[in-house]
């Protein structure tokens, strides 16, 4: 019997959310004033969270590590975000949408969840429209809708290709109004560093003030996580630099349950690594495989000439050219799903078919399309990618094939989180990214933005009613409590432990360690052998971090390698989970690919007799290994079928 | 009304209306000034300097334009001081030629250098002409400016150089002003600019001509 | 894509302890860095030095590095994210710069942005003109069907168009005046060109004036500067259409 409880109601998919929600808990207006709520995190799930919690009258105070709410990195999404409103009477539904992401998610998500999401999303819509989100529209002023991969109909919303901006600065809007009103305090460059409980009950956390390096102390009632995903255990990824699995790892040492932690989405369509001097990967946004193909040479010889920069990819003849995707794909073609897209460059890469100095590079050429439709359609609909492009690549990708490559992009898995997004901790919830719940192993496009707006606007303030219903006898919580004290020396030591090892090398020297060791064996493509390997090498990682870390400036003060140094030791610990968890999972699901488990064709193969739960971690102490918990997955709707895209 | 006139907007509208106001005058100007090519007996040119004089304008508008002239002053070291105290600590290296025009950067220092020329300009006519009123001859007053033997040349340079300075003020300032007021949108912002470079061209080009005519051809 | 390697760049970059010190320029030697580097991984390898030679890394802001968070603010060169147009800080490359060039790193500079650390400044000024208005007075629940008010393409995209500033505040450090007008005006403009924003639209250019006004920003003077520096490429059509916007407002009072 596990000790998890995942609290999805009884009753027929579609009822059960609005059978939820009669039967859970509500407090009244009088007492929401004097009830408190932590929202750590300010993107799209902690804005909407924290902005409609507010609203309704809760007191509500909202941490960021920028310099404001509105730079949190789902700004940076470009595509769009879907919602069933089937405005394009193509025989949408929210079941269709349901459909599409539980099967997306390669069947590795609850049904009950991912019903509710598609549930709400068309409120969402309405919502953001209200708020003055920009949306494209068409001449007669209705709202516009595109198209998206691994899907048949059009239920993408837009604002050109900065989606995630006019989101986030949508929510963040209504946060400024309660933050004007004085119902939101807002702490802005201060980061959480750890959970406070008492009695059992998540009750405050500590953070540090990042410009005067001060340990702060906050209490509420409850404490929401909402700080994105942890894909800079990587070191490189598209994630912003400063993203980091702080909170989440804080709350896992805490008690929460961490889910699903191997799942982490590698997006195909990225610029490639050049040289040893990288710090970030920039993403070319996914649309544009509606409109290039993807090829590497057919010949060794051509491959090894474009790798030396003895030939360009324009002397390549056509039938030189081997379109793989096309090849092994027939029927989807260049709009492959994203961990196939990914795994099949991967794949030519590896076998030394790679275009660019590091053979890391596979072509994404719009040559084809321009032929086809003329460089004006080409340019009006991509042209600012293409001249993001070529800022920074200094090539024009109108003559010449960009170079793409697989990276680092979402983390699907998260903090363990029940049907009302609370956490094995009781009072701390997590949402958005954060958590593990709506998108199994794999994410669909434009459905990330989805699920954190659902989260914050639409479920989190009703299911936390239910929690703080039972919370109207607690007073405000006092910060002189021995909880607090305790928690804050233990920060305290843990950043003089790191700041006092006046070592020899740079934090990012570590990072970068720790990320080539997890690209190499916990990325792309798993095996025992590989993540054992990992395990033992992260380790040795971690031991040498604490033996010779050097951290220069003051400790009491603005000091980002203090900061840096602080995640990077939450990563090297997330990396072994990480790796433990592939490790287990001895299936290829979604985005994690397990080269034990293919079909003869060389596909993914899924294990649904031994796989088809949720792994929940347990965290049992500081080198000691963590306990799996197992949450079945139960489909009472979808039925499972292998994922085929031939 | 106070927090509007205090406001930033709303002391830039001061700036803008007086600033137009003072764009209109000029033509006034400029119009009464070519008569001084058109009649080289100065007897047209002396009807509408004679015009100029009467009580209604003399004792009516010139208050107005003096009014004109001193709100514009004044609002321009208001804005130009808060300006200056909005930023402390100076650029080390700082490169603006790329992204403004010289003139649109400098319009409190052309200001200023119309100002000068300005009061030399009012001491040679307006003094004598309307305060002293020992003028018979106003274009001979003008003429012997521009010709006399000695100081000619250096007169008629002086105006030349400070028809050139308002040319530039006029540059900046006439789209400025309705851009100010709110009158400007990506399109008429094209057109307002180009009517501003046509009008400062026009004005500036005036008041060159007139003093050049009147010592080389007069 | 073969980019050059430039061999030896001389930093001359603002560093400031905190914001209670003064600051002064110290000058650093850089070499072998690929044109094809950011300009930003650029001072991650001058930072990786200056740890391994014992002394403080230079602190920056930056995040996203895909020029759409805002955060990265430097001004370099004289000019505010570098000798390139529309791009952030953390979209410059290298190969904008020659062989042996001197690179002179500034925070930006405004007395409404005063400096933490040696590049890094404060901002919040902008945030709290957004709080005194910047939004539409709307609850989460309640609202109309998306479809349900017509806004006209034309509409839209002007006000998409203004709703790209991303608030990084280079039109306050271009500005010779540090005016705010830019920021303001994008602002103001993407909710006043939406029907749902022209409910409260007076309201919110008062107040968001008066709050621009109070914080110390200095006053427009139309030298359109912010616009070529802005890496949106935001227009001053939008400063216009504050002007008016105020004006209005103002009148009705």
């Amino acid at each position: 019997m596990t000790v998890l409880n995942s609290k999805i109601p009884a009753g027929p998919l579609a009822e059960k959310w609005s059978k939820h929600k009669a039967a859970i808990k509500v407090v009244s207006p009088a007492n929401k004033r004097k009830l408190d709520i932590i929202v750590v995190g300010t993107g799209l799930a902690g804005g909407s969270a924290a902005a409609s919690l507010a609203e309704m009258g809760y007191n509500v105070k909202a941490f960021c590590y920028q310099d404001s709410g509105r730079r949190a990195h789902s700004i940076a999404a470009q595509g769009g975000i879907n919602a069933a409103k089937n405005y394009q009477n193509d025989n949408d539904s929210i079941y269709r949408l349901f459909y599409d992401t539980i099967k997306g998610g390669d069947y590795r998500a609850r049904e009950a969840n991912v019903y509710r999401l598609a549930e709400v999303s068309g409120d969402i819509i309405d919502q953001c429209v209200a708020q003055g989100v920009p949306f494209a529209r068409e001449y007669g002023g209705t709202l516009s809708n595109r198209s998206f991969g691994g899907v048949l109909v059009s239920r993408t919303f837009y604002a050109r290709g900065q989606t995630g901006q006019q989101l986030l600065l949508g929510c963040y809007a209504s946060m400024n109004r309660m933050i004007g009103q004085g119902k939101i305090e807002m702490h802005e460059r201060n980061e959480m560093l750890d959970l406070v409980i008492v009695d059992g009950k998540a009750r405050g956390i500590i953070t540090r003030n990042l410009v005067t390096g001060e340990i702060e102390r906050h209490g509420a009632h409850a404490v929401v996580i909402a700080t994105g995903g942890y894909g800079n255990v990587f070191f490189l990824s598209t994630n912003a630099m400063g993203c980091n699995g702080g909170a989440a790892w804080q709350a896992y040492k805490n008690g929460a349950f961490f889910g699903n932690p191997c799942f982490v989405q590698i997006h195909p369509t990225c610029i490639p690594v050049h040289g040893e001097q990288q710090s970030k990967l920039t993403l070319m946004s996914e649309s544009l495989r509606n409109d290039g193909r993807v090829w590497t040479p057919k010949k060794k010889e051509d491959a090894i000439k474009l790798q030396k920069g003895e030939m360009g990819p324009n002397d390549i003849a056509d039938e030189d050219r081997d379109f793989y995707l096309e090849r092994r794909y027939p029927s989807y073609g260049n709009l492959v799903p994203r961990d196939v897209a990914s795994r099949a460059a991967k794949e030519r890469c590896d076998a030394g078919f790679g275009v660019n100095a590091e053979g890391k590079a596979v072509y994404l050429d719009f040559k084809y399309s321009i032929e086809r439709l003329g460089q004006d359609v080409i340019e009006a609909r991509y042209g600012n990618l293409f001249q993001m492009y070529e800022k920074i690549t200094d090539v024009d990708p109108y003559k010449e094939p960009m170079q793409i490559y697989p990276a680092i992009h979402y983390s699907m898995g998260g903090t363990w989180v029940d049907y009302n997004l609370m956490t094995t901790v009781p009072g701390l919830y997590a949402i958005g990214e954060a958590n593990f719940s709506d998108h199994g192993g794999n994410r669909l496009g434009a459905s990330a933005l989805m699920q954190g707006l659902a989260d914050g606007y639409f479920v989190l303030p009703y299911t936390i009613g239910d929690y703080l219903a039972d919370e109207i006898q607690t007073p405000r919580i006092d910060l002189n409590h021995p909880e607090f004290d305790k928690k804050e020396k233990a920060v305290n030591e843990r950043l003089q432990r790191l700041y006092n090892v006046k070592g020899s090398k740079s934090v990012d020297s570590f990072h970068k360690r720790l990320g080539n060791i997890m690209w190499d064996y916990v990325g792309m493509a798993r095996n025992e052998e590989g993540l054992k390997y990992a395990i033992a090498e992260i380790a040795k990682i971690k031991e040498d971090f604490y033996n010779d870390v050097r951290i220069p400036g003051d400790f009491d003060a603005m000091n980002i390698e203090l900061e840096k140094a602080g995640r990077v030791a939450d990563f090297l610990e997330l990396g072994d989970l990480m790796a433990r968890d592939a490790l287990n999972r001895n299936e290829s699901c979604g985005g994690h690919y397990r080269e034990e488990s293919v079909t003869e064709e060389g596909e993914a193969k899924r294990d649904d007799d031994n796989f088809t739960y949720v792994s929940a971690w347990e965290y049992k102490g500081e080198n000691q290994e963590p306990v799996l918990h197992k949450e079945d997955l139960v489909f009472e709707t979808v039925e499972l079928t292998q994922r085929s895209y031939k | 009304m106070s927090s509007f006139l205090s406001s930033s907007i709303g002391k830039k509208l001061i700036m803008s209306l007086s600033g137009l106001f003072l764009v209109l005058f000029l033509l006034v100007h400029l119009i009464l000034n070519s008569f001084l090519m058109f009649d080289s007996t100065g007897e047209l040119f002396n009807a509408g300097a004679h015009f100029m004089a009467m009580p209604v304008i003399r004792f009516g508008l010139q208050p107005v334009l003096f009014g004109g002239f001193i709100v514009h002053i004044i609002y321009a070291i208001i804005l130009t001081l808060q300006n200056q105290k909005a930023r402390p600590q100076k650029y080390a290296s700082q490169n603006l030629g790329n992204s403004s025009t010289w003139s649109s950067r400098n319009m409190f220092v052309l200001g200023g250098l119309v100002l000068v020329f300005i009061a030399m300009h009012l001491m040679h006519f307006f003094v004598p002409i309307q305060i002293q009123g020992n003028v018979h001859d106003d274009y001979q007053l003008v003429k012997n400016l521009f010709t006399n033997g000695s100081t000619g040349l250096v007169y008629t340079g002086l105006y030349v150089v400070g028809a050139i300075l308002l040319g530039l003020h006029l540059a900046h300032g006439f789209w400025s002003a309705f851009q100010s007021i709110g009158m400007s949108n990506i399109i008429w912002r094209a057109r307002l600019e180009r009517a501003g470079y046509i009008y400062a061209i026009i004005i500036s080009g005036g008041f060159i001509i007139i003093p050049l005519y009147l010592h080389f051809f007069a | 894509m073969a980019d050059k390697v430039i061999k030896e760049l001389t930093i001359k970059v603002w560093r400031q302890k905190n914001a209670k010190t003064a600051g002064k320029f110290e000058t650093y030697k850089i070499n072998d860095i690929s044109g094809g580097t950011s300009f930003l991984e650029m001072l991650d390898i001058l930072n990786e030095q200056l740890i391994n030679d014992g002394q403080e890394p230079i602190a920056f802001d930056h995040d996203c590095r895909e020029g759409i968070c805002g955060m990265c603010s430097l001004f370099i060169n004289g000019r505010a994210h570098g000798p390139d147009d529309d791009i952030t800080t953390c979209q410059l490359h290298m190969r904008k710069f020659k062989e042996g060039e001197t690179i002179t790193i500034e925070p930006w500079r405004a007395g409404a942005f005063p400096v933490i650390k040696d590049l890094i400044v404060d901002r919040t000024a902008f945030e709290k003109v957004l709080q005194a208005g910047g939004y539409i007075s709307v609850n989460t629940g309640g609202v109309p069907d998306g479809n349900a008010i017509p806004i006209s393409q034309d509409d839209a995209e002007e006000a998409m168009d203004a709703a790209a500033c991303i608030g990084c505040g280079a039109c306050v450090a271009t500005c010779k005046n540090s005016s705010a007008m830019l920021f303001v005006s994008a602002k103001v403009s993407h909710l006043a060109k939406l029907p749902q924003g022209r409910v409260e639209a007076s309201r919110r250019a008062k107040n968001m004036v008066a709050k621009m006004d109070e914080l110390g920003f200095g006053n427009c003077t139309n030298t359109g500067a912010c616009e070529v520096e802005c890496p949106k490429g935001i227009s001053i059509a939008n400063i216009a259409r504050l002007n008016r916007e105020f004006l209005a407002a103002k009148i009705k009072d």
